[in-house]
Parts: structure tokens; sequence; C-alpha cells
């Protein structure tokens, strides 16, 4: 069974704030469902199935329930760090489409500017692995970075071109008024930023900020009736890559699994993409993504994204026009629900007009979530306007 | 065969034993460097555990003696160390493959870090880590 159009996102809400240190995490996530279901039209009432992940305090989704008041039929608290929430979007979908549910809310929140948990987790979080990758003194710049280095190696991939990521990050940016960094940036500026793990700068890296947001989703029946311009959730697909018995590879990401899956059930291609939101926790993470989805061939991400590839809204692929984690924001250390929320924005044409792509009917929000480097889960989603 | 000791300088702690990782320990202590082998289906595998991930047969796991040569796969330098590491920077994060073929992640030590390459030989070290004669593996250039 496909979920292609049978289920659509009908609120959206980011926290408006990047750094709160007066209220709860519990206060943030009900904050951003209550703003999620305001933008639907809907209210906490209205919701029979809750998806949250590690982020939410106490015992996840029970705890949230009991806070928000939720009378739930169905609730998921799948954990893969930042691709949580496209992984719901997709669970929520089946959910709705096989008639479990009608109106599924999907919450994130977090403060780690203020005392909540810190990049790369909390100590203790880790598995059997733990004990023969805890020891080196790793974190979580340089596992990125060991992928970083190895592209570089065996593909020829530069810094200038990993900086080209977030230079167009910062010229979409300057256009948001919530984002955590405003301030367009240049390659040799990021060049000359301080070196945090080789080959990684620290504007290679993603900021850190408080904040959350939130979708409501509903079947086509509940759908119709709500005011804001319904977006079908055309496909969804996930995959998990691991170190594979010692046999890891750090040149590819499980979107070479995840994003076939989501263009079949879609019915659409890469060049059928008008934008794309695409996870960015660091530079490299967003380079070797484009590549694994099938927007160019493996190898050839770092031309791709150079001379303005990926700049709305006339670039080869324009992305994370609000900014993305590299400069907007990066809630909970957690960037895959912003990557949803800005999808929404530009195909409703709610982006800001000087980054809103025209025309957009079709776009792709894909998340990368835990190490790039060890283990994580990708997942990409395929949502396209009514009309699409 | 029996390796000697070397303190690389580096952050250490006595590793924490766990049922199924307390043969590859031992052998450390003892002055072994070890690779663990599945027996069912012949395929040295990491990180050490009873169960094979390769092949999915329970108790068939050895520890033979491994060459404890490899080259480095990928490395960062960290130019800013967090908790015990906090006063070490710079220093290599890598993944050394292994002559036997797993690739492990660890640390490389060598004399000019900003020197080292991917392909790089290296060749084990085995850390004195706390006063109970346990060991943990790093690796250094040749």
């Amino acid at each position: 069974m496909s979920i292609r159009g049978k289920a659509f996102v009908v609120g959206a809400y980011e926290h408006p704030r990047r750094d709160i240190p007066d209220r709860t995490v519990s206060e943030i996530h009900a904050e951003v469902a209550s703003g999620a279901l305001a933008d639907a039209g809907l209210s906490l009432r209205d919701v029979d199935a809750y998806y949250c992940a590690g982020d939410a305090p106490g015992f996840g989704g029970l705890s949230m329930a009991d806070y928000l008041g939720l009378q739930l039929r169905h609730i998921d608290s799948t954990e893969t760090g930042g691709s949580s929430y496209e992984i719901h979007v997709g669970h929520a979908a089946a959910a709705i489409a096989a008639g479990k549910v009608q109106v599924a809310l999907i919450t994130l929140a977090g403060r780690p500017r203020n005392g909540g948990v810190q990049p790369g987790g909390n100590p203790g979080m880790s598995g059997a692995e733990g004990e023969f990758e805890n020891l080196w003194g790793g974190q979580i710049a340089g596992y990125y970075a060991m992928a970083a280095r190895r592209h570089m190696h065996e593909f020829g991939t530069t810094s200038a071109q990993l900086a080209e990521v977030k230079v167009a990050a910062s010229l979409h940016a300057r256009h948001n008024p919530n984002a955590f960094l405003r301030d367009v940036v240049t390659v040799d500026e990021v060049l000359a930023s301080p070196m945090v793990a080789d080959p990684l700068h620290r504007l290679d890296c993603c900021v850190i900020t408080d904040g959350g947001g939130a979708l409501g989703r509903a079947s086509p029946a509940a759908a119709r009736s709500l005011a804001r311009p319904p977006v079908a959730v055309l496909g969804h697909g996930e995959a998990v890559k691991h170190t594979a018995a010692g046999r890891v590879d750090l040149t590819h990401t499980g979107a070479v699994w995840s994003g076939p899956a989501a263009f079949e059930e879609a019915g659409v291609t890469p060049a059928d993409i008008d934008y794309a939101s695409i996870y960015d926790s660091f530079t490299i993470t967003v380079l070797q993504a484009i590549e694994d989805l099938g927007f160019c061939a493996k190898g050839e991400g770092g031309r791709f994204v150079s001379d303005g590839g990926l700049v709305a809204p006339h670039g080869r692929l324009p992305f994370n026009t609000d900014g993305g984690g590299l400069c907007n924001n990066h809630p909970a250390n957690r960037g895959g629900m912003t990557k949803l929320i800005e999808a929404v924005r530009q195909l409703r044409g709610e982006a800001h007009p000087a980054v809103q792509v025209p025309n957009c009917r079709l776009a792709l929000a894909h998340g990368t979530g835990g190490s790039l480097a060890t283990r994580h889960a990708s997942a990409t989603v395929i949502l396209g306007r009514a009309d699409a | 065969m029996t390796i000697e000791r070397t303190a690389t300088g580096l952050p250490t702690r006595p590793p924490h034993r766990a049922f199924d990782t307390e043969a590859f320990w031992d052998a450390l202590a003892a002055g072994r460097w070890v690779v663990p082998h599945c027996d069912a289906c012949g395929e040295f595998f990491w990180y050490p555990r009873r169960l094979c991930p390769l092949c999915g047969v329970w108790d068939r796991v050895s520890y033979p003696d491994a060459s404890g040569r490899g080259t480095i796969y990928s490395f960062s330098i960290l130019r800013k160390g967090q908790g015990p590491f906090r006063d070490r920077a710079p220093y290599v994060l890598a993944y050394v493959e292994l002559e036997e073929g797993p690739r492990l992640m660890t640390n490389v030590v060598a004399a000019d870090v900003e020197s080292l390459r991917i392909g790089q030989p290296v060749h084990v070290v085995l850390d004195p880590a706390g006063e109970g004669g346990d060991a943990v593996y790093r690796f250094a250039a040749d």
C-alpha cells in the first residue's frame, strides 16, 4: 500500500526564539504543538495520534500526552536523532492512510543553549559499540570530519566547495528575521574561520539553538475542511546505515536507500523537485546527501554546490531557504523538523519573497540523524501541492 | 605474540568489560592484539561480540592474534578536546583499516600529526590503562 496523496500536512509552526532560558522543554513542545494546530485551524482536542522523539522529556510521548491532555489512539516515538521527524511523517502518513487515525501531531523541542542535551547526545547514550568508540576523545564534528576527508580523498572535493554550502545558507538566512545568524559570509570567511576538526571549520558546523517546531497532519477528508493550503505527502523512505561489522564506507549515507524509496513511492524523479530541504548538521552532510539522493552523480557534489548551485530562487537546486541549520535554527541539535517546515512554506508560497521558488509544486525534505561516521538514519519525504 | 606496552600520552582509562567483550579486553591485558573472527563464516569483524553480525551465528567467535598492521582509512585532527581530552589537542581521531579487513575507530599518534595522510601505514600500540594491567589499543604511524 502506498501513502501517496493519502495524508496531508495541514499545520506547521517553528518556534520564533533561538535562546529560551525561561521555558521548560515540555512548555516548548506544548507551544509548538499549539502553534501548528492553530495554523491548521485545529485544537489539541482534535489530535488522535502523537509522534515525538528522544528530545521529549520524561517518558517521551507518554509524558507529553499527559502534559498536553491528548486522547490518543496511536503513538510513535521512533528515535533516530535529527531525522526522527521525517520518519514520523512517513509513519503518520501510513497510520492515516490505513484509516487508524484522523489528526496526527509531531513535535520537537529542546534548549541546548540553556543546560539541555548537548550536541552529540549525552554520555551513556551509546550501546555495546560505545566502549570501542568513546575512548578516543571523539566528538560529533570529528566524526563528520572523517567523512569529509574521505570524500575529499576519493573525489577531490575541496574545503572551498564545502564552504559554498554555508555561503548559500547565509544568503538565505539574511531574509529570515528569526535566523540565529543573519550575516552573509563568503567562501574565504568560511575557510578563515577556526579549524574545529580538520577539514571542518567552525563555519562548516550548524548553529546550536533552543527552540522547536511542530507539524499537524490530517486525512484528505479532514484536510478539506481546513483553512490553509494542504500539502500532500507523496512519498517517504527511511534507512539505517551502520558500521557494517567493520566495513563502514564514509563516502555515502543512508540516503542511497531512503531516496530511491521515496522517489518511487511519489512517482517522481530528482529532476522534478523544485525545492529541497537538505539536512545540514555540517556542510559535508548536505554534499553527500545531494549525491546520494541522485541530484548529481556520486563524487560530483562539490561541483554541483559551487557557483550558486544551491541559492534560491534560481540555483540548480534551491535549498534550505530559511537559512537551514547552518544559519537559521537547529533546535535541540535536531534539524529534521525545520527542514519539513520550510518545505511546507515553499509549497504554500509562504517562504520569504526573496527566496520563494516560483510555482513550487514539488519539494523534498531530507533528514540525517546520528553520525555520518558510525550509524545514522536517513529519511526522505517528498511533499507536493494539492495539484502536484 | 606479546606486544610491548607503550604509553602514548593520550588520556586512558580501564575499559568497561561486558560479558561479550571480556575475552577481547583480557587478551589486550595479556599483551596480545586480537581481532574478532567468526569461525562459522570465516570473516573478521568489528567490534567484539558473541554474535557474528555478518552471518548471525552465535558463539563461534574466536580471538586470533592479528598482525597489528593497517592503514589510515580516514582521520581528523581535533583542535579542541572535551572532558579528559580538554588539554590534549591537537590529537587525531581516525578509522584504521586493519590488514585483516575491518575498519575501526581509534587514535593515531605521530610525531607530526599535520603530516598524516590517508593510506599511510600504521601499527597497533597497546596503551597502559589504569593500575590493574589493562590496555587500550591505539595506532602509531610507521
